[in-house]
């Protein structure tokens, strides 16, 4: 958090201007903390801020109330400048109970502000919270600006004589606390305001009951004396346009119906619901009046089949999943492999292995998605770097299906799909175009549907076309008839060929940018999700005038063609992502350059400050 | 489609693709194929409008001798395949041929799912009773105590009923047929393929080499008429060589009399309804097995319900005329939005 002015508005109080802050609502899974995070990220988004989020929820949709697992947190950094990354520290903590102070308190930063529920900390939550004494009257948060609201009965009193019980009075305490983040962040209240009228229009009673708690949350801060310093972020300054914000699963589904609308092709999305997927699932399945086919399949393995039956009859086939899913896709993938059909295969990444960290985020599917299947397989493999870039990427997926018939892996991950960012909304002439026709020409009987053009994709000919019936399958494919062949210097040449064709899509793609100086000292090279941090760590030490840049690689096969002359001319590469090595594994192999790690596999993405140190560190050797 | 082919009725060879045929001689898969090609040919459908989808095992090479659109699957997934091509294209008569290890061992969960949502989809599963392509191991329907190369002290699984199992997932259309008895099968096979919804044909196919005689006391001459039952909708259930027995439902057992014994007329005897709706009394019959009873061949059941894929594509045109709103520019603008001067 930046102070850029201060001035008082009376003796006790406060305002200061700021650049930017980070706050984090941290509840039970069940006190409705991601909603609050949501709606304060849609009201700063509407307000004009540039935002980044970080919701945080455990696997256990209602884990045991006040335990430690069941912590549920939401962060947003908000910013009158452009920002990268949902922040490191944060500078407001709102706490409904003892188990969220514990879990949260290390990441706020010393003097922040901390609100807590007081009448959550009762003997018998701190005993479950494993708080031996009151850490509200022990002096251990002395270094913090501790605000204790009796916030349940402050609830209760707001509610009062709406009839409501007490659950579902208790239930509305949220919207205590956001009209109070409102206030304290002078953000306009409308927003929400209008959100409850909509969303709960046949339940007038609850939208009044959680108006009431947020007015009672807001005029509270305006009241009580307790809060000294309120704080205002001015709008960002960003790129003219309209925006609309987008998590990285809602991007996802746009760019899917984006590139069927501009290739013409219906979308047929198949898919099993898997954390955290199956968001593209569900929102694909809420826009059937773009045309869009959903298949809710018995299992990962149908949904992968059924996408590719549609790609057979001309559809954009799509299917999304996370890890454990793309385990069970691999056949699919293969068959899509040998069949030359185009199929978009998205892995939404989560901890591994096996059912590992649901709901958290990480970068171990590289391998899989590189190297993953019997035979030799080769796939492109694309990654979003933002959530809306997962728009864009979804949208360069489905062309190279497309264009090179060929199943596309693209990978986001739990970080990218559930944080929330603007995107600007681009002109439909600036999107990429997407002119692939299905093969129509009956006159060359018989069809031979391994022929090639000159990206060695095979000609799309559907069923119904007459005269070009035709058989796929798994069994290797004749060059040129596709008849099955076992013939020994065929099969060489059709591995040869399929992999010539996923090489050359290199021509296709764009090359690699460097951001900082074109040489010097490190280059820090990352993929995915990981692109704020990374940027916002190379900003700050190139402030501080060291010779470091970064590179975003969002090919992954084939990479850019100057990736590997790229790479040499810095005396010491890093690829820091979020897991042992991969991408360093990868790209030491294939450049034979002796590229560093700088790693975590905790489940949760790079905070910036850290980054800083490795590179430091590595910087220090040169 | 030539000018020619438009006006000249196709005939089954017309069906036959390029393909040298590679089943061992005697399979019984010939006799499948030979069928298949004569009831497209019955039923004229344009070969460009067919398409064969299987699996892995013997009877999944058969696409490959179709001049039809195919796809030779993954194994045990062509329900699953052909679901998805179904929905994209409901234009197209669409077929899954499986056997019984790829259809209901591998391919068991789509085989449930595929049946429950009652894809317009015509399954033909070609059951010979065991591994062939791998040369001889225990299938999901081998007979309890089986021995096979992998199961050299006998099988002990209970073996899976195909008609009970699509039953008990409600299919609309269920039947059974014998690759040596050609007429039914290729009437079968038309029946099937006139069916809206989705059509399971179980068909008993021998494998001479690995499972030889596996239906030996169904289609022998001298035994077959005491061990099938011809199932004829409207018609009471007779069998034997003279006609002498037939079928009785007694205490929710169905029961085997003979005609003139302890006073049983044929009025006693159930009269096959294929379009009861409750599947109850068709799953007792696909229950009946050698050597206690006769085999029933013919339709089980064949009732109406509304096809998936046709669902699916009503929603989407209900919600393109209720939402209208289609176009990409009011995909981009959904929900709320902010201008930057």
């Amino acid at each position: 958090m930046t102070t850029t002015s201060t001035k008082s508005v009376n003796k006790k109080r406060q305002v200061s201007e700021i650049e930017q802050a980070t706050v984090r609502f941290a509840g039970d899974s069940g006190d409705g903390m991601q909603l609050v995070g949501d709606q304060f990220t849609h009201s700063s988004v509407l307000f004009g801020n540039d935002v980044a989020t970080l919701p945080d929820y455990p696997a256990e949709i209602r884990a045991p109330a006040g335990s430690l697992g069941g912590v549920s947190g939401f962060q947003i950094n908000f910013a009158g400048k452009e920002i990268h990354t949902p922040g490191d520290k944060v500078n407001a903590l709102f706490a409904m109970n003892p188990a969220a102070l514990k879990v949260n308190i290390a990441d706020l930063d010393a003097g922040g502000l901390l609100v807590v529920n007081k009448d959550a900390f009762t003997a018998e939550n701190l005993k479950k919270a494993n708080y031996d004494s009151n850490p509200l009257e022990d002096g251990s948060l002395k270094n913090y600006k501790v605000i204790q609201i009796p916030l349940s009965t402050l609830n209760q009193e707001a509610v009062e004589g709406l009839g409501l019980d007490k659950k579902s009075a208790e239930r509305c305490k949220n919207f205590f606390v956001l009209g109070l983040a409102y206030w304290i962040y002078d953000r306009p209240i409308e927003q929400t305001l209008n959100w409850l009228k909509k969303k709960f229009a046949k339940m007038p009673e609850i939208a009044e009951a959680n108006e009431r708690s947020m007015r009672a949350g807001y005029h509270f801060g305006e009241t009580t004396e307790l809060i000294a310093n309120t704080y205002q972020v001015h709008k960002a300054n960003p790129a003219a346009g309209t925006y609309r914000k987008v998590t990285g699963n809602e991007a996802t589904s746009l760019g899917l119906i984006t590139a069927s609308k501009i290739s013409n092709k219906p979308l047929f999305y198949g898919s099993y619901p898997i954390t955290p997927a199956s968001e593209i699932l569900q929102d694909l399945s809420a826009k059937k009046n773009f045309g869009v086919t959903t298949f809710q399949a018995e299992d990962e393995i149908a949904a992968i089949c059924a996408a590719i039956g549609a790609s057979y009859g001309g559809a954009l086939a799509a299917t999304g999943t996370s890890g454990p899913g793309m385990a069970l896709k691999t056949e699919g993938i293969g068959l899509a492999v040998m069949t030359e059909l185009p199929l978009v295969v998205v892995n939404v990444q989560r901890g591994g292995p096996s059912t590992g960290l649901p709901t958290k985020t990480e970068q171990a599917d590289l391998f899989q998605a590189l190297l993953g299947r019997n035979g030799e397989c080769p796939v492109p493999v694309l990654a979003a770097c933002t959530p809306s870039d997962c728009f864009y990427m979804a949208i360069e997926a489905s062309r190279i299906a497309m264009k090179f018939m060929t199943p596309v892996i693209l990978l986001t991950d739990g970080y990218l799909a559930n944080g929330a960012e603007p995107l600007r909304i681009p002109d439909i002439d600036d999107l990429p175009k997407i002119d692939v026709d299905y093969f129509t020409d009956s006159s060359a009987a018989p069809f031979k549907p391994y022929t090639r053009n000159e990206r060695l994709a095979r000609p799309w000919a559907l069923p119904g076309t007459p005269e070009l019936m035709h058989r796929v399958g798994g069994l290797e494919k004749e060059h040129i008839t596709g008849n099955v062949s076992y013939d020994p210097a065929n099969h060489d040449y059709m591995i040869r060929l399929r992999q010539e064709k996923v090489n050359g899509i290199v021509e296709d793609i764009p090359l690699a940018q460097v951001n900082g100086d074109e040489e010097g000292d490190l280059l820090v090279v990352g993929w995915g999700g990981t692109y704020g941090s990374i940027m916002t760590a190379v900003e700050k030490l190139r402030q501080k005038g060291k010779s470091i840049s970064s590179l975003h690689i969002k090919y992954l096969n084939p990479f850019p063609k100057n990736l590997g002359a790229i790479l040499k001319r810095y005396k010491k590469v890093a690829a820091a992502e979020l897991n042992l090595g991969q991408l360093q594994f990868v790209l030491r192999s294939k450049f034979l350059v002796d590229v560093k790690s700088v790693n975590k596999v905790q489940g949760k993405p790079f905070r910036a400050d850290e980054l800083c140190d490795a590179f430091l560190e590595i910087l220090e050797t040169i | 489609m030539t000018v020619d082919s438009q006006t000249t009725p196709l005939s089954p060879k017309d069906y036959a693709s390029d393909q040298h045929v590679r089943w061992c001689p005697g399979c019984g898969d010939y006799s499948i194929l030979a069928q298949m090609k004569k009831a497209l040919a019955e039923l004229q459908i344009p070969k460009e409008k067919c398409v064969f989808i299987s699996g892995i095992g013997c009877s999944s090479r058969f696409p490959y001798y179709l001049d039809t659109y195919g796809i030779h699957g993954i194994h045990g997934r062509a329900a699953a395949i052909a679901t998805g091509l179904k929905m994209a294209r409901p234009d197209l008569s669409v077929w899954v041929i499986t056997g019984d290890g790829d259809g209901l061992s591998i391919g068991g969960n789509h085989f449930i799912h595929t049946i429950r949502r009652n894809v317009d989809l015509n399954i033909v599963l070609f059951n010979n009773r065991i591994y062939g392509l791998t040369k001889g191991q225990v299938s999901p329907t081998s007979e309890f105590g089986k021995k096979t190369k992998s199961t050299p002290w006998g099988s002990v699984d209970n073996p899976v009923r195909p008609i009970s199992a699509a039953l008990g997932a409600e299919a609309t259309f269920v039947a059974r047929t014998i690759d040596t008895h050609v007429k039914h099968l290729a009437n079968i096979l038309v029946q099937a393929a006139q069916h809206k919804g989705v059509s399971f044909v179980e068909v008993y196919q021998n494998c001479n080499i690995f499972n030889d005689g596996a239906y030996l006391y169904a289609t022998d001459r001298q035994q077959k008429f005491d061990n099938v039952l011809e199932l004829e909708h409207g018609k009471p259930m007779i069998f034997g060589k003279n006609g002498e027995k037939g079928i009785r439902f007694k205490d929710f057992h169905l029961e085997v009399v003979t005609i003139g014994e302890n006073g049983v007329t044929e009025n006693d005897l159930l009269v096959h309804d294929e379009t009861r709706k409750d599947p109850s009394l068709a799953f007792l019959l696909g229950n009946l097995s050698y050597p206690e009873f006769p085999e029933p061949i013919g339709v089980f059941r064949s009732v109406s319900k509304p096809s998936y894929e046709e669902l699916v594509a009503n929603q989407i045109q209900q919600a393109r005329e209720k939402i209208g709103k289609n176009e990409l520019k009011d995909l981009l603008y959904t929900g709320d939005t902010w201008v930057v001067e």
